[in-house]
C-alpha cells in the first residue's frame, strides 16, 4: 500500500560543461515504496540522487522531496531526508559513539547516550562503540553511516550503492531495516549494481540509461535473471 | 539554544580530533620552532635590535603558523565526504562557521603560548612583566585571524589551487589586524600600560567584529558553494 508521492523528479536535466548527464528524467517514489535505480557507470544515478538530496542543482526541471522543492526549499527537504552517498561521513579520530553524537547534535537532535548506543547496537557496532573509527573497515564505516539514519528516522531515504563494502550479514541487516522504513510509510530510492540485492528491497526498478529513465516497472514476479535481461536490453548498447 | 549546541559540537569535534591526532599541532609547533631559530640567528645578540624586532617576530610566527593550521581547517571534511554532511545538516550554517572559528582560535592560542615561551628562551627576554597586557592583544589579534582565516579556508576548500589562493586572499585582508597587533605588542613589550594602546585595541576589536559579522553572514553562501 503506497501513499503520497514523496520523491518527484520532473523533467530533470543536468549538464556538466558540454556533457548532458541527465535529460528529462521523470521518476516518482511514493510513501511506503522502494525504487531501485539501475544503470551503467556514468548513467547519472549519483547525480540524480545528489539533486534530490539538495547537493547539486539541476540545470532544468523540478525535483521535490516530501512536497518541497529541492532548489527553493532545501532546508525543508533536508529536515526530512536521510542520505548516504559514497562518503561515509566518518571522522577518523572520533570513536563510533562520538561520530554518531556529532552528526545527531549537528542535525538538531538531542540524542541520549542510550539512544546512540542502541543505534550502534542495531548496526552491530556496539562492541566497537568506544573505538576510534580510524581502525574501521569500509563495511563498518558504512554501517556507522546507516546508524545515523536510525537515529534521525527520515521520511525519505536516498542511498547510493548501499550494499558496497557490506558483508552478507550487513546486507541482510540493511534489507531488514529498509523494509521497516517502507512499512512506516517512508520512501526509498536506492542505486545499486547488484540486481539480487536490489530486487530484495525494491517495489519497482528503474533503469537509467542515456540520461533518461529507460524503464520503470514494478518488480512483481521478476527474478534476477529477468532484471539482467531487461538491463541488457535497455542499459547496454547493442554490439 | 540549538544554534549554540551546533556551534559547540563542531568546536568539540575539532579540538578532540586535534588533541588525539596532533596532526596540525605537531607540524605547526615544529614550524614555529624553526622560524624562531632562524630569526635568532639572523638577528644576532644585539638587544636593541632584538627589542625592536620582537613584536614583528612574534606576529610573523603566529601568522605563518596560522597560515599552515588555518589552511587545514576543512581537511577532515574533504577526506571522508563529511562536507556533504555539514551541508545537509539542517539549520543555520553560520553555527558551523563559528564552531570552526572557535576551534581554530583554540589551536592558535595554544601555538602562541608556546611561541611566547620559545621567544623568551631564544631571545633571552623576560616577558613576565608584560604578559598580563600581552594576553588581550594576542587574543584580539587571534580572533581576527581565526575569523577571516576560517572563512577563506571554507571558500578555497574545493579550489584546485587552494594552497596558493588561500594565503593570497588571507594576507591582504589581515593587514589591519597585523598592523594593530604588532603596534600594540610593541608598546606593551616596551612597558607601556594597556590603556596606552587603547586605539590599537579598538582597531583590533572593530576588525574582529567586522570579520566575524561578514563570516556569519557569508557562511551559508560560502559553505553551500
Amino acid at each position: 500500500m503506497t501513499g503520497e508521492p514523496l520523491v518527484q523528479a520532473q523533467g530533470i536535466r543536468k549538464v556538466y560543461g558540454r556533457r548532458r548527464v541527465l535529460d528529462d528524467v521523470r521518476l516518482e517514489v511514493r510513501g511506503g515504496e522502494a525504487v531501485v535505480l539501475l544503470g551503467p557507470n556514468g548513467a547519472g544515478k549519483t547525480t540524480l540522487l545528489r539533486i534530490l538530496a539538495t547537493l547539486t542543482r539541476p540545470t532544468r526541471g523540478v525535483a521535490r522531496v516530501a512536497g518541497f522543492d529541492c532548489v527553493a526549499e532545501p532546508e525543508a527537504v533536508r529536515r526530512r531526508l536521510g542520505y548516504v552517498g559514497h562518503g561515509p561521513w566518518v571522522y577518523d579520530d572520533l570513536t563510533a559513539l562520538e561520530n554518531l553524537r556529532f552528526w545527531a547534535t549537528l542535525g538538531g537532535l538531542r540524542a541520549a547516550r542510550d539512544d546512540l548506543r542502541a543505534a550502534l547496537a542495531a548496526v552491530d557496532l556496539e562492541a566497537v562503540a568506544d573505538e576510534r573509527a580510524r581502525t574501521f573497515s569500509e563495511g563498518m564505516r558504512r554501517r556507522l553511516a546507516f546508524a545515523r539514519l536510525l537515529l534521525t528516522r527520515p521520511t525519505v531515504v536516498l542511498l547510493d550503492e548501499p550494499f558496497a563494502g557490506l558483508d552478507p550479514r550487513g546486507a541482510k541487516w540493511l534489507e531488514r531495516h529498509l523494509a521497516e522504513l517502507r512499512a512506516r510509510g517512508g520512501a526509498l530510492l536506492v542505486t545499486t549494481h547488484s540486481f539480487g540485492r536490489g530486487l530484495a528491497v525494491a517495489d519497482r526498478i528503474a533503469i537509467l540509461a542515456g540520461g533518461r529513465v529507460a524503464l520503470d516497472t514494478p518488480v512483481g514476479t521478476l527474478g534476477a535473471d529477468d532484471v539482467q535481461r531487461l538491463y541488457e536490453l535497455h542499459a547496454e548498447p547493442a554490439p | 539554544m540549538t544554534y549554540v549546541r551546533r556551534a559547540w559540537i563542531v568546536l568539540w569535534k575539532d579540538v578532540l580530533s586535534e588533541r588525539r591526532s596532533k596532526a596540525t599541532l605537531n607540524g605547526v609547533l615544529f614550524f614555529a620552532l624553526l622560524l624562531l631559530f632562524l630569526f635568532a640567528f639572523a638577528l644576532g645578540p644585539d638587544r636593541e635590535r632584538l627589542a625592536a624586532s620582537l613584536p614583528g617576530v612574534l606576529w610573523l610566527g603566529a601568522l605563518l603558523a596560522g597560515l599552515v593550521s588555518l589552511g587545514r581547517t576543512f581537511l577532515a571534511e574533504r577526506e571522508h565526504g563529511c562536507w556533504e554532511g555539514l551541508l545537509l545538516a539542517p539549520g543555520d550554517k553560520s553555527a558551523i562557521y563559528l564552531g570552526k572559528t572557535a576551534g581554530n582560535l583554540v589551536l592558535m592560542l595554544g601555538v602562541e603560548a608556546v611561541l611566547l615561551a620559545l621567544v623568551a628562551v631564544f631571545f633571552n627576554v623576560d616577558l613576565g612583566g608584560a604578559l598580563a597586557a600581552l594576553v588581550p592583544v594576542l587574543l584580539l589579534g587571534s580572533v581576527g585571524m581565526a575569523a577571516v582565516g576560517t572563512l577563506f579556508a571554507a571558500m578555497t576548500a574545493h579550489v584546485r589551487a587552494r594552497e596558493l589562493l588561500f594565503p593570497v586572499l588571507l594576507l591582504p585582508t589581515l593587514v589591519p589586524v597585523l598592523l594593530a597587533a604588532v603596534e600594540a605588542t610593541a608598546a606593551v613589550l616596551a612597558g607601556e600600560p594597556l590603556g596606552a594602546v587603547g586605539a590599537w585595541l579598538t582597531l583590533l576589536g572593530a576588525a574582529d567584529a567586522v570579520y566575524l559579522t561578514v563570516g556569519v553572514l557569508a557562511a551559508e553562501a560560502v559553505l553551500e558553494g
